[in-house]
């Protein structure tokens, strides 16, 4: 499962949308072995498609010692798709390098409704992994308009506030 | 010379769990032989069997990527760092051509 906080997933999706119809990337970092996506890195989409991403091998580079440095690990990888549902492609899989991530992908095909689902993929087999958001405030109900992908009972809203 | 060689959680595998391993070479292609013979396998997952380097992995000498370089012609010298990363890449196009990579880093 992938707890995330409801003020990061609203940033990613954020992201998603700004840079829409193209692909949007980026990563949440958080403490090594923590899996507490805590400070969220967009990062720029080398190719600028519809239809791939990829990271800049120098912005990759400098955000990994960077966390590195703050004892810190890529908890989430996302991109977006902006034509077709949030599952990950053959190419996803393919290239998929980080086994401990959440691999969230944001679907922005519908204007109204983003829908945001997370895998593991290890070893060319994915899982998708439910999603939680934690931190959702009563004024941030724009969170209804994600859509995840397992029905809407087993999304779980945790208000610590 | 030894060169100090940063391995991505992936790759540990091969050099017994080790974040950093060291090697020598004048180039980045002498270096990855030199890994291989020390951590059998390793070269086949950052080399095509075409001699080139993989799609799927980023190779760096300190800050630079290995591709600006003269890819696997990159010259090394004493105290240089070589950095490894799975390349961070995908998207909803239908790649025949990338498929089966999984298996290149894994």
């Amino acid at each position: 499962m992938l707890a995330i906080d409801a003020a990061i997933l609203e940033a990613i999706v954020a992201h998603a949308r700004r840079d829409h119809p193209d692909e949007a990337c980026g990563v949440v970092a958080g403490p090594v072995g923590s899996d507490e996506p805590a400070r969220h890195i967009p990062m720029e989409n080398a190719a600028r498609s519809m239809t791939f991403y990829e990271f800049d091998s120098h912005e990759y580079l400098r955000v990994w010692r960077e966390m590195d440095d703050l004892d810190e690990e890529a908890v989430i990888i996302y991109h977006s798709h902006t034509a077709t549902e949030a599952y990950p492609s053959r190419t996803d899989i393919s290239f998929a390098g980080w086994p401990q991530s959440h691999y969230l992908l944001v679907s922005t095909r519908e204007p109204e409704v983003t829908e945001v689902r997370s895998f593991r993929i290890v070893d060319g087999t994915v899982s998708e992994e439910q999603v939680r958001v934690v931190n959702a405030t009563v004024d941030s109900m724009a969170v209804q308009s994600y859509m995840f992908g397992q029905s809407p009972a087993t999304v779980d809203y945790e208000c610590r506030a | 010379m030894a060169i100090d060689v940063r391995v991505p959680t992936i790759l540990r595998s091969y050099t017994d769990g080790q974040k950093a391993v060291e090697a020598t070479g004048d180039t980045i292609a002498e270096l990855l032989t030199d890994l291989d013979a020390k951590y059998p396998g390793l070269l086949a997952r950052l080399v095509t069997d075409d001699g080139a380097l993989h799609r799927f992995v980023n190779v760096y000498v300190n800050d630079e990527d290995v591709r600006f370089l003269g890819a696997l012609d990159a010259k090394l010298g004493d105290g240089d760092t070589v950095t490894i990363l799975p390349a961070v890449a995908g998207g909803a196009v239908l790649g025949g051509a990338v498929a089966g990579g999984a298996a290149a880093l894994s």
